[in-house]
């Protein structure tokens, strides 16, 4: 392979993170490339885009101290490609995949291209099992299951990553076969961060150690500071790690993803660099694409046991949800959990607003058999009630609350009960039992008319249940 | 005797073959690949780029640099590889075999590349569309000496228990029959000899180029979809298109799937453009079990899926709707009655945007090449309801329904509206309505239909006499309720006089029994268009009733307090055929109601 290897010393343009390398033969889309200051300073980079006079370089670490007379250029002849072992568990590399934690580097057991190949969507698997967060707006009204993607639309300040290391913490897998109750699967997490403050990874490190995750769980840290190019290659590398542990070791891994905005905003740079004619917002039209290669790598593969399931989490810019960031995620993964500034203020955690908040693939992973017969009918109901409940609400703010007839005020309880006991649990870990019964004690507080969403026998079966138990 | 235009033709064919032109490689971005060196190519013409054989589309020349779209994915391809055109233009494969098959954007079969590379999609595969190793049994209906031309039907094949597949003759060909085979044959074996010309039962065709028809027909039958808010409210014709853009979350894709199981049509196109993986599989595995109703086999044996998710190469993407659309031709011309769903045309525009940027070229609104209008309308001129070529003078259709995807829901964008120019039908989604659970989110004071007056004469004629003034008198009523929570807004509820507080009650009626549908629910998700007429008409009669009490002086407490509202509400669990009877019970009791 050495033979292969060529060096260069033509760089003839330098700006941002992009060069440019010319007269250069034998050069192939995607290849990874080393420049090299002097002996032992070397920074490496990706080739862009190919033409006749020259390739197109953008650098991983920044292009500081580059210089064009001195640099030289070394093809490495491969496209970019992480060393993968499952003794990657336990370890905190940085977004390139290098230790950051001291220890000496992993010794691979194969080295993937970090791109990978898109899943042919014959081999798919249906997602298919519930996952048990512990937190009732998820696992009631949205729920995730075993192979999803769905990520957490944040906001400058609310609490994303708090919720995002409370599942990590609770998540497990329930099966039908499972006990009532009973613990169920963990998972193997795969984190990447992209341009995250050190306050923040402290936070992460610090709760997984504590709680004993730690051992189960790869970081891939790329810090705030660290070069912004890096970030484009984070998420790619933690979920090639993420397909070897699932696809060829059969685990379940949890992919925690934060901040996918810190990604765009490394895309929208190099873009700008390479002087893209920019779409909306300056972001580069391709982006939804390029979130694709990147989300659509979560799910199950026919005949595997393992399986890839997704939580990215992003900040919409002034919690905006059109913004282009949130609204291409949207569009690719399934579902949203949005979280609301006015529960947050309101001293509600989780802050989940329900009603954007969406699982599209819920009714795989409920129902008898796999949480309860009365899931899907329980979760509309509450929905019906609170969109309707909001509006009462609204309405109030106009006419007062002594302007409210009978029932509108029984609506006006019901959302600030809801609001309280279902969304607010705090920090508590809830089974699914739970959560539902705590749902039933909240339809009690409406006449049965209003029920309109429930079927009959389910109505006799549960409105009557014991809810000693909620919180 | 041989004459000079046979003589001709074949030396054109073998130039043909021989027309072979090779070039370099000297530019890559992305999917885009410039060569030089190959004066000659053709504009459209497939070409294999790289050692590894990779595919893709001429889409520019320019002197001596020849710039190509290339279908999977470039990376790893060196410069100065060879790039090798034969000057053929991208094609579909068309024959026995298509039906419950699964092929990407340019007709690669899924499920057969599974077989060669794996779980996951690797380059530089090259399996042909359609299993040459199958026999089907051919059953010929000409015989030997008789004069047949183009669209002409040779035989037939049962392509699936319900599907005959009808051989015609190819386009562009006609003479006498001097052979026609019976028995069992692979696609490409000889089944007939026309003038000299062996006919198999293979045709390909230029996914760009429209298949040629008879002539067209204008819309006059509606395209039943089972659906409430559809048919009733908003109806597109046999041969009509209609969009449906909606931000996400808001039912696209369940719509687009509820369509392909529940529809009237013969044969489903479901073309899955740049969405998710997921998705896919869920039509992968629910329909092989679903049964259809109408012919009691299962959905899967009247679907072809073509397939292209948003992580596969983008250039592939966009050539997925024409090899659709030319598949749905293709068993339009048999006399079919073909739906198409697009799920979704944005992705697809998307993928022309990259693709024009990527060649530099000058960017119209938001990016996109300023023929995005001409495409779509290139697009969509293709559905329609034909009389095909043929002596049979058989009747064909395409209805094409596509999803559209505007980003932040915002449908000033230019896809919907370049769409809205040369589409017949907006379904628009609601967001508001999706957060509320109602499903179909469909909006019905923003959505429209410009088939619904040619299509008046068959409503009346086949569903009910007065099934018209009923939809006007339904569009009349939701337009109210509209202004009428505009006013509860700002004052309450109480503050509305009685008549609009029992209208609003109807009106709430008719959105939470009778425009939200549940396509989950067995008996819910196909409604026929008598059950739902019959639906309405309890609900205005109701209505009428409420107005009458009214008058008669009692209270409106005691109006709107009685148990009836939740029977309309339920009317939804009444099987079709049983709808009609029992429709006449309950309009026979709500007219005591107050009565007695």
């Amino acid at each position: 392979m050495d033979l292969l290897t060529r060096e260069f010393q033509t760089i003839s343009y330098i700006s941002g993170p992009i060069l440019f390398l010319e007269k250069v033969r034998k050069v192939s889309m995607g290849e990874m490339v080393s420049v090299i200051l002097s002996p032992g300073d070397e920074k490496r980079g990706q080739v862009l885009k190919i033409t006749e006079r020259h390739a197109i370089i953008q650098v991983l670490e920044g292009t500081s101290n580059i210089d064009t007379l001195r640099a030289k250029v070394r093809l490495g002849g491969e496209v970019a490609k992480i060393g993968v072992s499952v003794e990657m568990l336990g370890r905190i590399l940085n977004g390139a995949g290098e230790p950051r934690d001291g220890y000496p580097p992993i010794i691979p057991e194969k080295r993937m291209e970090i791109t990978g190949f898109p899943i042919n969507p014959v081999s798919r698997d249906k997602p298919s099992d519930f996952i048990q967060t512990g937190i009732s707006s998820i696992d009631g009204l949205n729920t995730l299951v075993r192979g999803q993607k769905l990520p957490i639309f944040s906001g400058a300040g609310l609490p994303a990553n708090e919720i995002a290391a409370q599942i990590v913490r609770q998540a497990s897998i329930r099966q039908a076969h499972d006990e009532k109750g009973g613990e169920g699967r963990q998972f193997a997490v795969v984190f990447g961060a992209m341009g995250i403050t050190s306050r923040e990874a402290f936070y992460f490190m610090k709760g997984f150690e504590e709680t004993g995750v730690m051992d189960r769980t790869v970081l891939f840290i790329n810090l705030a500071d660290d070069p912004t190019i890096e970030r484009l290659f984070t998420p790619r590398i933690a979920l090639t790690a993420a397909e070897y542990l699932a696809f060829e070791l059969d685990m379940d891994i949890l992919v925690v993803l934060t901040d996918m905005a810190n990604y765009c905003d490394a895309l929208r740079e190099i873009g700008s660099v390479r002087e893209e004619i920019p779409g909306r917002r300056g972001y580069p039209g391709y982006m939804y694409t390029d979130l694709a290669t990147i989300y659509e790598r979560a799910g199950r593969i026919r005949g595997k046991r393992g399986s890839i399931t997704l939580l990215p989490i992003l900040t919409m810019p002034d919690d905006d949800i059109t913004h282009p960031i949130p609204d291409l995620t949207g569009y690719i993964t399934e579902g949203q959990i949005v979280l609301s500034r006015q529960l947050w203020k309101k001293d509600i955690y989780p802050p989940v607003d329900v009603l954007p908040s969406l699982s599209r693939l819920m009714n795989l992973g409920i129902g008898g058999g796999k949480t309860r017969e009365d899931h899907r009918n329980l979760s509309d109901q509450l929905y019906s009630l609170y969109a309707k409940g909001r509006d009462v609400r609204k309405l109030s703010t106009i006419v007062g609350e002594e302007g409210l007839n009978e029932l509108d005020k029984k609506y006006m309880n019901f959302v600030n009960e809801f609001e309280k006991r279902f969304i607010g649990q705090g920090e508590v870990n809830r089974t699914i039992e739970e959560t539902l019964s705590i749902g039933w004690g909240l339809l009690k507080l409406m006449p049965k008319s209003t029920l309109t969403r429930i079927r009959k026998d389910f109505i006799e079966r549960y409105y009557g249940t014991d809810i000693s138990n909620q919180a | 005797m041989i004459s000079v235009s046979q003589c001709l033709s074949g030396l054109i064919r073998f130039l043909s073959i021989m027309e072979n032109i090779e070039g370099k490689i000297c530019e890559i971005s992305g999917p885009l690949v410039v060569a030089k060196g190959m004066r000659g190519a053709k504009m459209y013409a497939t070409a294999m780029v790289g050692e590894a054989g990779l595919i893709g589309e001429i889409i520019r020349i320019e002197g001596d640099r020849t710039a190509m779209q290339v279908y999977e994915d470039t990376s790893g391809l060196y410069l100065g590889e060879s790039v090798v055109s034969s000057g053929s233009p991208l094609t579909a494969n068309l024959g026995p075999g298509l039906l419950s098959n699964i092929f990407d954007g340019i007709q690669r079969p899924l499920s057969e590349i599974r077989g060669e590379a794996g779980d996951f999609i690797k380059k530089g595969i090259h399996l042909k569309s359609l299993r040459r190793d199958v026999k089907w049994k051919f059953t010929p209906e000409v015989r030997v000496g008789e004069k047949v031309s183009e669209g002409d039907q040779l035989g037939t094949v049962r392509e699936t228990p319900k599907i005959i597949h009808r051989i015609r003759v190819p386009i562009g060909i006609s003479g006498v029959v001097e052979e026609i085979r019976e028995g069992d044959f692979t696609i490409e074996d000889g089944v007939a000899v026309i003038s000299g010309r062996t006919i198999t039962m293979i045709d390909n065709w230029g996914v760009r180029r429209p298949r040629p028809y008879k002539k067209k027909l204008s819309p006059s039958i509606p395209f039943i979809t089972g659906q409430r808010v559809f048919d009733f409210l908003f109806p597109i014709a046999e041969g009509g298109t209609a969009i449906v853009p909606g931000g996400f979350g808001t039912g696209k894709t369940i719509i687009e799937h509820s369509l392909a199981k529940f529809a009237r049509a013969d044969i489903i196109i479901y073309v899955g453009c740049g969405e998710r993986g997921n998705e896919m599989t869920e039509v992968l595995t629910d329909f092989p079990n679903l049964i259809d109703p109408s012919t009691g086999f299962p959905l899967m044996s009247r679907t072809v899926l073509i397939i292209n998710t948003s992580n596969m190469p983008v250039a592939a993407r966009e050539a997925s709707i024409f090899t659709g659309i030319t598949i749905a031709e293709y068993y339009r011309d048999m006399g079919y009655h073909v739906a198409m769903m697009v799920d979704s045309t944005s992705r697809w525009a998307e993928a022309l945007r990259e693709i024009s940027s990527r060649m530099e070229e000058m960017p119209g609104e938001e990016g996109y090449p300023p023929y995005l209008a001409t495409r779509l309308g290139n697009f969509y001129e293709r559905a329609g309801r034909v009389i095909c070529l043929g002596k049979e003078e058989r009747i064909g259709s395409i209805t094409i329904i596509s999803a559209i995807s505007p980003p932040g829901g915002d449908l000033s964008e230019p896809v919907t509206q370049a769409s809205l120019r040369v589409t017949g039908a907006l379904w628009s989604l609601d967001t508001d309505l999706a957060y509320r659970r109602h499903f179909p989110a469909i909006s019905w004071t923003r959505s429209f239909s410009l088939y619904i007056t040619p299509l008046k004469d068959w409503f009346s004629t086949h569903v009910a006499h007065d099934i018209n003034e009923m939809r006007e008198r339904l569009f009349g009523l939701l337009q109210r309720v509209e202004e009428l929570n505009e006013i509860i807004q700002l004052v309450g509820l109480d503050a509305l006089q009685d008549t609009d507080r029992i209208t609003f009650e109807v009106g709430n009626i008719i959105i939470e029994g009778f425009l939200r549908q549940n396509v989950f629910h067995e008996v819910d998700a196909f409604n026929s268009l008598e059950k739902q007429y019959w639906m309405l008409c309890c609900i205005f009669k109701y209505h009428e009733e409420s107005f009458k009490a009214l008058k008669r002086g009692i209270f409106l407490e005691k109006i709107l307090d009685n148990p009836y509202k939740t029977r309309l509400l339920r009317m939804i669990d009444f099987r079709n055929e049983d709808m009609e009877g029992e429709a006449k019970i309950l309009m026979g009791e709500i007219e005591k109601i107050w009565t007695s």
